[in-house]
């Protein structure tokens, strides 16, 4: 009972500095929606498969809400069974990218020497090289349809801007005086990585964290668009806006809603995970909750 | 991918009484920042070099059984073809082949394309990039002038309306890709509204336009780079607002400032010389970053608006599996990226004495 009385409470204070930045709390919102509409509502709504030639671009109606595609499939089917695939990929390249740089950053920034400018010189000339053109090179030689593989190609192009960032975080924190002071009480690395460094570094991480899934989101769209990436069963908001666009949705007034409810939800879901980083600096970092 | 880089001397000699005047050369910021960007292009071709030789799905082995099946030639004429395709002499030991590709390309030999026979990759390349220079350049120059304006005016109106508009303004444009701000403007301004009729904007310049120092020349290539210009600068315009919006606050709060108005100086002169110059400066290093990102994005927004630039020329080369061109082309891009960081990034050294005094780089 006092264990679930604990999750309450922090559910409740957690909620409570969420909801303490209003942008904050609309990109959280947002993020709810998102994922209710990409991971519960596909139980609701069937995957419309079936082509309708007497139905091409169809308004919305009561029976399609968002109207009908270019060969007569439900487009809020589309949507709703489109976002599972773009959440799940862009938190995972977002996971495994922000885990490559806290650990090459801050192996970067306490050993120092020889260490630090090998990862330094590696890491430069990673950011000197422009990721998406590589990306799409890279997609001729590789086949990227599968979510894990794609995910981590995608963090592995992606590492190097936050672990400059988080190397310059750790370089600061050291200086503090609250780690020099167990520094002095001789406590171990492990102790002032794990206790003193790292947990104030969590606002920084989880901001780093959902920035590296929005350029997910970015390269994987991108490369859908571009005809690289396959999908022979997946279905996701880029492969839809990338049909529609291929077939001409742009030319025609009726084909809005094809080309655009895609469109629209991709940025609306970025849109939300750049909000949402408002909150999280209210939730990690206590000095900005005084007199707010 | 990992890459061994070349050497870089940075370790330098101990100190010494008095350094000569070599010697100051050898410690200088530009000349290290110089040796910095040379190796990082040097890196990147060594990996392409053995990228397209050794990868799994070899290209010049593609190629070579390509056209055995396709024309019946034998092993060897197919093998000479690819040689002579991809600037590499096959029969060359691994070594040798590499510095003749070296060698090739200072020479600007990058070889041919296979799929439209008898053009040269660097021509493709001389014909393409100058107009997507052209956009992208003109673009970051727009974005960042008009950013650092209107973020100093968000950091000295600060909580007020224009203060919040604008910040909307930019974290909405900031956040959505700018592939699909590219799309809204095309179906909402073309098909939907009518405003503009998108299908006379494609392309670089409209057919039968010769180019020459001439107003008309001039209005066209600005009437077919006008949409992507305008994404570009929508899409990165946030970020620089809200960038100088923070460093204009805290430098508002700095002891010169504070001096300078006790000076009795005009508000202007302090706005300019004092907080506008000092607030811009961090941004530099952003800049160098920037030029990166707009540059790898304009592969989609070419491939969106039609405008042909170099990104467009290596989607179509990748669509066609056309490996030289592919290969020129992405090397160009990336010393293209790598020459504008080191362009950035010493233009931020004559800006910061800090540089200057060659105390290497303040982080």
């Amino acid at each position: 009972m006092t264990f679930l009385k604990g999750i309450a409470h922090w559910v409740n204070q957690t909620l409570r500095l969420i909801a303490r930045n209003k942008a904050g709390f609309l990109g959280f919102i947002g993020l709810l929606f998102f994922i209710f509409l990409a991971f519960v509502m596909p139980l609701f709504v069937p995957l419309d498969k079936t082509s309708r030639v007497d139905k091409i671009y169809n308004p919305p109606s009561a029976e399609h809400i968002l109207g009908t595609d270019f060969q007569g499939r439900d487009i809020f089917s589309l949507v709703v069974h489109g976002g599972r695939d773009v959440i799940v990929i862009a938190f995972l390249t977002g996971a495994i990218s922000t885990l490559i740089a806290v650990v090459l950053g801050s192996t970067s920034a306490l050993l120092g020497g020889a260490v630090d400018s090998a990862i330094m010189t590696a890491t430069d000339f990673w950011l000197a090289i422009p990721t998406f053109p590589l990306l799409a090179v890279l997609a001729t030689q590789i086949k990227l349809n599968d979510v894990w593989l794609l995910s981590l190609i995608l963090a592995l192009l992606s590492w190097a801007t936050l672990t400059r960032a988080i190397r310059s975080q750790v370089l600061s924190l050291r200086q503090r005086d609250y780690v020099e002071a167990a520094r002095s009480l001789g406590m171990s690395n492990r102790h002032i990585i794990f206790k003193e460094i790292l947990p104030n570094m969590m606002s920084y991480i989880a901001i780093s964290l959902v920035f590296a899934m929005t350029a997910a989101v970015y390269a994987q769209g991108g490369l859908v668009f571009l005809g690289l990436l396959s999908f022979s069963d997946n279905n996701s908001w880029a492969v839809t806006i990338q049909l529609a666009w291929t077939r001409g949705a742009i030319f025609f007034k009726d084909s809005f809603l094809n080309i655009m409810a895609p469109v629209i939800a991709i940025a609306l879901f970025q849109l939300s995970l750049v909000l949402f980083t408002r909150s999280l600096e209210e939730i990690f970092n206590p000095r900005l909750r005084v007199g707010v | 991918m990992a890459v061994q880089t070349a050497p870089i001397p940075v370790s330098l000699p101990e100190e010494q009484a008095r350094p000569n005047a070599l010697q100051r050369v050898f410690r200088s910021y530009v000349f290290r920042r110089l040796v910095k960007a040379l190796a990082t292009i040097f890196a990147v071709v060594t990996a392409t070099f053995f990228l397209i030789r050794l990868m799994p799905s070899n290209p010049v082995e593609i190629f070579i059984q390509e056209q055995i099946a396709m024309y019946g030639m034998s092993y060897q004429e197919a093998r000479d073809q690819a040689s002579a395709l991809f600037a590499i002499d096959l029969d060359a030991p691994m070594s040798q082949q590499y510095l003749e590709y070296l060698g090739n390309l200072l020479r600007g030999d990058l070889g041919q394309s296979y799929r439209s026979k008898g053009t040269y990759v660097a021509d493709i390349i001389r014909q393409f990039l100058p107009w997507t220079l052209f956009s992208v350049g003109t673009s970051l120059l727009i974005s960042f002038v008009l950013g650092v304006v209107l973020g100093m005016l968000m950091a000295y109106r600060r909580e007020t309306p224009i203060d919040y508009a604008l910040s909307t303004f930019a974290s909405l444009v900031s956040s959505v890709p700018n592939y699909l701000i590219a799309i809204i403007l095309l179906v909402v301004l073309g098909p939907q509204l009518r405003i503009i009729n998108i299908a006379s904007m494609r392309g670089s310049i409209s057919p039968g336009v010769q180019p020459g120092f001439t107003l008309h020349f001039f209005l066209d290539v600005l009437y077919h780079a006008a949409l992507p210009i305008f994404v570009y600068v929508l899409t990165t315009i946030g970020g620089w607002m809200l960038a100088m919006k923070s460093s204009t606050i805290a430098t508002l709060e700095e002891d010169y400032v504070t001096v300078a108005r006790a000076r009795g100086l005009k508000d202007g002169r302090i706005m300019t010389s004092y907080v506008g110059r000092n607030a811009s400066l961090p941004l530099f290093t952003q800049l160098a970053i920037s030029i990166g990102f707009v540059f790898g994005g304009s592969v989609l927004i070419e491939a969106i608006f039609v405008y042909q630039g170099i990104g467009q020329q290596l989607i179509k080369a990748i669509n066609q599996r056309d490996y030289p061109v592919m290969q020129g082309i992405f090397l160009i891009i990336t010393i293209s990226v790598i020459m504008a960081n080191l362009i950035a990034d010493l233009l931020y050294s004559r800006l910061d004495p800090r540089i200057r005094l060659g105390q290497g780089e303040t982080k």
